[in-house]
C-alpha cells in the first residue's frame, strides 16, 4: 500500500513532463510549428529507440561517454592533487588565484582552435578539450575545500596526537564535499566541450557529430533523438555523481 | 622548596599558624608562571601566575574578551605562549595526557566516522590494537552509564548527544587533565541542564583535574570546586573562590545559602571588574 502523501510526492515531478509533452503535441497538431521542423514526440521517441537498438546513435553515445570519462579521469588526476597542494598553502593559492580564476572564466570554446593547432585533428584532441575546462573547475574547488577545512577539526586531531599524515587525511576528507562540487561542474563543462568538439573537429563519431550530421541531412527526427540522448547522458552523469556522493560523502551538507 | 613552604606555616610551638585545608598541602597540579600572550595589539596576558590544585573542578569566569578560552588553549598547547611557562607536575603539556572538549561539537567531531570511531580516534595514536580500542570505548560508556547508539553518525544525533560523544572522546585516553571550552553554550536550556548532570557524574567518576570555561555564572558555581575569576585584559586573577558544597549537587544546591553566597560574591567581583 502506498500512502496518499507518498503517491502525491511521486506523481508531482511527472506533472511537468506531462505538460511538456502535451504542449509539444498540441503545437504540432494545430500547426503552430512546421511538422517538418518539429516532429511529434512519438516520432522522436521511435527514433531514439531505433537509434539506440540498431542505429548509429547508440555507438555515438558510447563514444561520447568514453571521451567524457577519459576527460574527467584526466582532469581529476591533474586537478585534485594540484588543488590540494594549492589549498594547503594559502599564500601559494593567493598568488595563483587570479590566473586560475581568469582561465576558469575564459569560455572553453574560445580556446578550441588553439587546441586544434597544438594537438591536430586527432581523436585525443576532443578529450583534451574536455579536460581543460574541467581541470580548472576541479582545481578551484579542491583548493577551496582544503582551505576551508574546519580549523577546529584539524586542531582536534592535533590535540589528540594525530600525525601529519592523519591530519592530512582529516583535511582531505573535510574537503571531499567541495571536491564533489568541482567534479560535478567539471563533468558539465567537459560534456559541453566534448560535444561541441565532436560537431566541428572533423569527427566521424560521437553524439555531437550525430546531431550535426542529422541537421545537414535534414533528418530532423534523428536530430531530436540525438539531442534527447545527449540530455539523457548529461542527466545520467549528474545523477550518478549525486548518488556516488551520497554514498561516499554521506555527511555532505549535514 | 615544597617542604620549607610547608614548615613555614607551622609555628615553633608546632601549632598551625592558621587553619589550612589539607588539600593545600598538596603540590599544585598545574603551575602557570609569568604567562605572556598578545594577539596583534591586544595583550591578553602580561605576567600571569596561577596554581591549579590536582583533581579539582575549576570553573573559569570573567568579562568578555578577558582570555578565558585563551587560557585553557594555552594550557592545552593549542596556542603558543609568547612568554612564561605552564607546567603539569613540572612537565610540558606534550608529556601529559589531556582531553579537550570544543565549544562547537559540530566542527569538532568527524562526520565521516560513527560515534564509536570518533570516541576511539585518540587511541589510534597510543598504539592500541583494534580489539583493545573497542574494549576501552565499551568500558568507558558502561562505566559512565551513558545510553547512546554508538553506531550512529554525528549528524544523526542531537546536539547534546554529539557533545557527549566529544566528551567521551576526550575521556577515552584516561586524561590527567580535562579542558572544556564552553561545552554547553550551543545547546538549548533543557539539554544544558541534562549535560551539567552528566558532566558532574563524569567528574565524580573520573576525578581528573577539570577546567571548564563558562559564560554562565550559575553553571560555573554549581559545577565547581573552585571558581577562577579573571579581570579584563591584560588578565589577572580577580579572585579564586572555593565552593565546597558536597556532591552530588542537585537542584537543592541552588537554594543552599552557601551556594547563593558564593554566587553573589562572584557576581560582585565580576561586576567590579566589568565596571573598571
Amino acid at each position: 500500500m502506498i500512502g496518499r502523501a507518498r503517491l502525491v510526492s511521486i506523481l508531482t515531478p511527472l506533472i511537468g513532463v506531462v505538460c511538456f509533452l502535451f504542449i509539444w503535441y498540441f503545437a504540432v497538431a494545430v500547426r503552430l510549428v512546421d511538422p517538418v521542423l518539429l516532429p511529434t514526440p512519438n516520432v522522436v521517441l521511435a527514433n531514439v529507440w531505433s537509434g539506440l537498438t540498431g542505429g548509429k546513435i547508440g555507438s555515438d553515445l558510447l563514444k561520447t561517454i568514453q571521451r567524457v570519462f577519459m576527460a574527467i579521469a584526466l582532469a581529476s588526476c591533474i586537478g585534485i592533487p594540484t588543488g590540494v597542494l594549492l589549498g594547503a598553502s594559502e599564500r601559494l593559492y593567493r598568488s595563483l588565484e587570479f590566473v586560475i580564476d581568469f582561465f576558469r572564466s575564459t569560455p572553453t570554446s574560445a580556446v578550441f582552435p588553439l587546441f586544434l593547432v597544438i594537438f591536430g585533428v586527432d581523436d585525443r584532441t576532443k578529450v583534451y578539450i574536455g579536460t581543460f575546462g574541467a581541470t580548472l573547475a576541479i582545481i578551484f574547488n579542491s583548493a577551496y575545500g582544503v582551505m576551508n577545512a574546519r580549523k577546529t577539526r584539524v586542531l582536534a586531531a592535533r590535540i589528540m596526537g594525530a600525525s601529519r599524515l592523519h591530519i592530512l587525511l582529516v583535511v582531505l576528507l573535510e574537503s571531499l564535499p567541495q571536491t564533489f562540487i568541482g567534479l560535478r561542474t567539471g563533468v558539465s563543462i567537459s560534456l559541453v566541450s566534448v560535444i561541441v568538439a565532436e560537431m566541428f573537429f572533423g569527427s566521424k563519431d560521437g553524439i555531437g557529430q550525430r546531431v550535426f550530421e542529422s541537421v545537414q541531412l535534414f533528418d530532423m527526427p534523428q536530430m531530436y533523438a540525438a539531442i534527447f540522448c545527449s540530455g539523457i547522458l548529461g542527466y545520467g552523469l549528474n545523477l550518478s555523481l549525486s548518488l556516488t556522493e551520497r554514498r561516499f560523502v554521506h555527511w555532505s551538507g549535514r | 622548596m615544597a617542604i620549607s613552604a610547608r614548615t613555614a606555616l607551622i609555628e615553633p610551638g608546632g601549632l598551625p599558624r592558621k587553619f589550612v585545608a589539607p588539600s593545600a598541602f598538596k603540590r599544585p597540579h598545574i603551575t602557570v608562571r609569568g604567562l605572556h600572550k598578545t594577539f596583534g595589539t591586544n595583550t591578553v596576558y602580561n605576567g600571569f601566575d596561577l596554581d591549579i590544585p590536582r583533581g579539582k573542578f575549576i570553573s573559569i569566569f570573567g568579562p568578555n574578551g578577558c582570555g578565558k578560552s585563551t587560557l585553557i588553549n594555552l594550557m592545552a598547547g593549542l596556542l603558543p605562549l609568547d612568554g612564561g611557562e605552564i607546567l603539569f607536575d613540572g612537565e610540558k603539556v606534550s608529556d601529559v595526557r589531556i582531553g579537550y572538549v570544543f565549544q562547537n561539537y559540530r566542527e569538532a567531531l568527524f562526520p565521516w566516522m560513527r560515534a564509536r570511531d570518533n570516541i576511539a580516534y585518540p587511541l589510534k595514536f597510543l598504539k592500541i590494537g583494534r580489539q583493545e580500542q573497542k574494549r576501552k570505548v565499551d568500558a568507558l560508556v558502561e562505566r559512565l552509564g551513558i545510553r547512546i547508539d554508538l553506531n550512529k553518525y554525528p549528524y544523526e544525533m542531537s546536539g547534546g548527544q554529539q557533545q557527549l560523544v566529544s566528551i567521551l572522546r576526550a575521556l577515552v585516553i584516561d586524561p590527567e587533565v580535562l579542558f572544556l571550552d564552553e561545552p554547553f553554550s550551543a545547546l538549548d536550556y533543557e539539554m544544558t541542564l541534562f549535560m551539567r548532570e552528566q558532566l558532574q557524574r563524569i567528574f565524580q567518576e573520573i576525578g581528573a583535574t577539570t577546567l571548564i570555561v563558562s559564560h554562565d555564572l550559575e553553571e560555573a558555581v554549581y559545577l565547581a570546586d573552585m571558581i577562577l575569576l579573571l579581570t579584563r585584559a591584560p588578565s589577572q586573577v580577580a579572585d579564586f573562590v572555593d565552593f565546597g558544597s558536597p556532591r552530588p549537587r542537585t537542584d537543592a544546591t541552588l537554594a543552599d545559602p552557601a551556594y547563593v553566597q558564593v554566587k553573589a560574591h562572584c557576581l560582585d567581583v565580576f561586576q567590579r571588574e566589568v565596571r573598571k
